[in-house]
């Protein structure tokens, strides 16, 4: 067994375990894949309520830990110490098997993730259209809900919001279609690149990426401004398909009682939670992937040569640092009480394992260049993959909790209009003139 | 890719299949028949995959398992009413609905035993799942590209037909 | 037994046939029957995919598209009358609708 876990780390073999056919490996990243994204979801919960709160003028969580920090762990424990309430006429095997669903649509996702050229769990062939396919089961698991809790509320909150999720997915669906035609056309890259010789286009998440490498642009700036248009109508979809704001009347609380989810308690209500916000990260990373690049880093022909790409290394580094920086800005401005004692040095503390991140990510890439070994430049390479990965995707969450703090809800048929009238026009549109525009390039 | 523990997958998958099958005819509550129905066309899509059809599977997963039975889900909470779970399941005429049955799966088991000289001798080859959706869409645009249209007609018909038939006022 | 050949996969084609088929002939549930009838397409799909696979070329597969785009219509337009005949005799068993007989 130690063979195949030293096998797989070959440098010279760089495969998905998937093609290297290593179900140990892939369990391995299967379960980094878990924890990573459970670390995220928290991450993301608390961000959530501290962003919405400061775009409210207001601060937010700050009692639990310093500038509540452990605020999702508090939230953690009491939704999983909270009373396990089933109404007493509802289906009980349907209503234990719902949310499971939804996580089971929302997780399976990652699957196809790619976050470097041979890190993924498993490179398919037809990795777009497994995620379009897994994803639209996470209707089922909403429907089911609404279903199983005998009530009305609920029924209404899954009818709409699976109507919503099915109507937007066709939007989805379309964008998602041209930006795969993208990959075989290579005309009109961003700096006017010339039609090198059409190759086949590919379904496969890494395929696409390493077709924006070929193709030196980025699917968002491709026959401008036709990409930007496909992302825009992805970015609006992926939004409706998670019923989040400003599509996220289903759940509202001031509409429906928290719609599909209203009779769930407890855990279950938090594995409803944990599958929206998974979900908000599978659909990011599937657009990063598609229209930002995936792992590529910023500029990687117009500022080229070894020189910016040791300086583009250190940024894994320098984040981290700035992170600790802000830290311990905050340290410094705790008042000055016993009150504040332990939260002070809390925040001190997490602070230094920021910094200490930030040290280590800065020494990987430097000690590399020094000393060019293979190992350390193979680890710097997978680190970078995965850094502007991670960083194009929380840029995503960022957008979202924006969004939600910016704009009012839309009306369920404005939305159902905007979705069937606006989006799926736009992007039947966009599809044809991508096709047209290609061929004639 | 080579594959890995063939006969363990078919013999789950068709397992799950043939049971869900079995749990879609049996259930008294539709929306229990319609889950059975999901691990079913699941299960298929996984024989699909086993058959190097990875296209075929990810239309089936799409467009049945995610588009169909959600349609058959709204429908059953729309039409379902408490009383039809207590009343009786079965038609007065069941024995020979059964009986049918039995003869038609004794004709397919006669020409199955019958034909299994055929299929010997010609071992199905390993393929590598390379171009797959490609060549399908070579296919689907140049050999049956009338039927393509065609398909695609019949679709907006239907749903025209859907439209109008759910409509409380023409 | 331990070589899964085309016969295999014909055979639960085959057992997924005639569950669709008892399906269709003995349940009153109209929304069943509807299912069963999915069924039965399934079963054929999954025959079309394992000749395909046999005889090497993708006519089985462009073939079972078809029909799963044929189903999908199919289903679409049964529900619809379906619910047409809902609103008028509130029953939704095979051997109730029988209106033509006064």
């Amino acid at each position: 067994m130690l063979e195949s876990l030293k096998s797989f780390l070959e440098p010279s073999v760089a495969r998905t375990p998937g093609e290297a056919n290593n179900q140990l490996w892939a369990l391995i990243y299967v379960l980094i894949i878990f924890a990573g994204v459970s670390v995220a979801v928290m991450a993301m919960n608390w961000l959530e309520r501290k962003a919405l709160a400061h775009f409210q003028v207001r601060l937010g969580p700050m009692r639990v830990g310093p500038h509540g920090l452990l605020q999702p762990i508090a939230d953690a424990v009491k939704l999983l110490i909270k009373e396990d309430i089933i109404p007493s006429e509802a289906d009980k095997f349907v209503f234990w098997i719902a949310p499971l669903i939804g996580l089971l649509a929302a997780f399976t996702v990652y699957t196809v993730v790619p976050f470097g050229p041979s890190q993924a769990v498993s490179d398919m062939n037809i990795g777009i259209l497994f995620m379009l396919g897994v994803s639209s089961l996470a209707v089922l698991g909403v429907v089911m809900a609404g279903w199983a809790s005998n009530s009305h509320y609920p029924l209404i909150g899954a009818l709409r919001s699976s109507a919503q999720m099915v109507s937007y997915e066709v939007a989805m669906g379309l964008a998602v279609v041209s930006a795969i035609l993208m990959t075989s056309l290579h005309g009109m890259g961003l700096y006017g690149v010339s039609k090198l010789s059409d190759g086949t286009g590919t379904l496969s998440m890494i395929g696409i990426v390493q077709a924006q490498q070929e193709q030196h642009v980025w699917f968002l700036f491709k026959f401008f401004p036709l990409g930007l248009i496909a992302f825009v109508i992805f970015a609006i979809a992926m939004i409706a398909e998670t019923n989040r704001a400003p599509f996220d009347l289903p759940e509202a609380e001031s509409e429906l009682t928290a719609g599909f989810h209203t009779e769930y308690s407890g855990l279950r209500w938090s594995l409803f939670m944990l599958a929206e916000y998974a979900a908000m990260i599978a659909v990011s990373s599937i657009a990063v992937t598609l229209w930002l690049g995936g792992w590529l880093r910023p500029f990687p022909n117009l500022l080229a040569g070894s020189a910016w790409d040791f300086i583009f290394a250190l940024f894994p580094g320098l984040t981290f640092l700035g992170l600790g920086a802000v830290a311990f800005l905050g340290t410094a401005r705790m008042p000055k009480h016993p009150y504040f004692k332990i939260q002070t040095i809390g925040l001190a503390g997490f602070g230094v394992v920021l910094a200490g991140i930030g040290i280590i990510l800065l020494a990987i890439p430097i000690a590399a260049k020094v000393s060019n070994h293979t190992l350390l430049n193979a680890a710097t390479t997978t680190l970078l993959n995965v850094y502007w990965f991670v960083a194009k995707v929380a840029v995503f969450m960022y957008l979202y909790i924006w969004y939600r703090a910016t704009w009012p809800r839309y009306r369920f048929d404005q939305l159902m209009r905007m979705g069937w009238k606006v989006m799926l026009p736009i992007s039947l549109g966009v599809l044809i003139v991508t096709a047209i525009v290609g061929v004639l390039l | 890719m080579t594959p890995v523990a063939t006969p363990f997958f078919f013999y789950m998958l068709s397992g799950f299949a043939i049971l869900g099958g079995l749990l879609v005819i049996t259930r008294k509550n539709a929306v229990h028949s319609a889950l059975a129905l999901i691990v079913t066309l699941l299960a298929v899509a996984g024989l699909y995959l086993m058959l190097y059809a990875p296209f075929v599977a990810g239309v089936q997963i799409i467009v049945y398992a995610g588009g169909i039975m959600v349609l058959f889900l709204f429908v059953i909470m729309l039409v379902s009413l408490e009383r039809t779970v207590k009343e009786r399941q079965f038609n007065r005429i069941w024995p020979i609905g059964l009986l049918a049955s039995c003869a038609l799966l004794a004709l397919f088991l006669g020409v199955l035993a019958k034909g299994k000289t055929l299929f010997e001798g010609r071992p199905i080859p390993p393929l590598t799942e390379s171009n797959n959706t490609q060549q399908i869409g070579l296919m689907l645009y140049g050999n049956y590209m009338f039927a393509f249209e065609i398909a695609s007609l019949l679709l907006l018909v239907a749903i025209l037909g859907a439209v109008i038939m759910a409509k409380k006022r023409i | 037994m331990t070589e899964i050949g085309t016969l295999h996969y014909l055979v639960v084609a085959a057992a997924l046939f005639v569950l669709g088929v008892i399906g269709v002939l003995t349940r009153r549930n109209v929304v069943i029957v509807l299912m069963s009838i999915e069924l039965i397409l399934n079963a054929v799909n999954l025959n079309l995919v394992a000749f395909s696979r046999m005889w090497g070329n993708l006519h089985g597969q462009v073939f079972s598209i078809f029909i799963v785009v044929d189903a999908a219509a199919e289903a679409a337009v049964g529900l619809g009358i379906l619910i047409a005949f809902f609103r008028n005799k509130e029953t939704i068993n095979v051997d109730e609708i029988d209106l033509l007989k006064w």
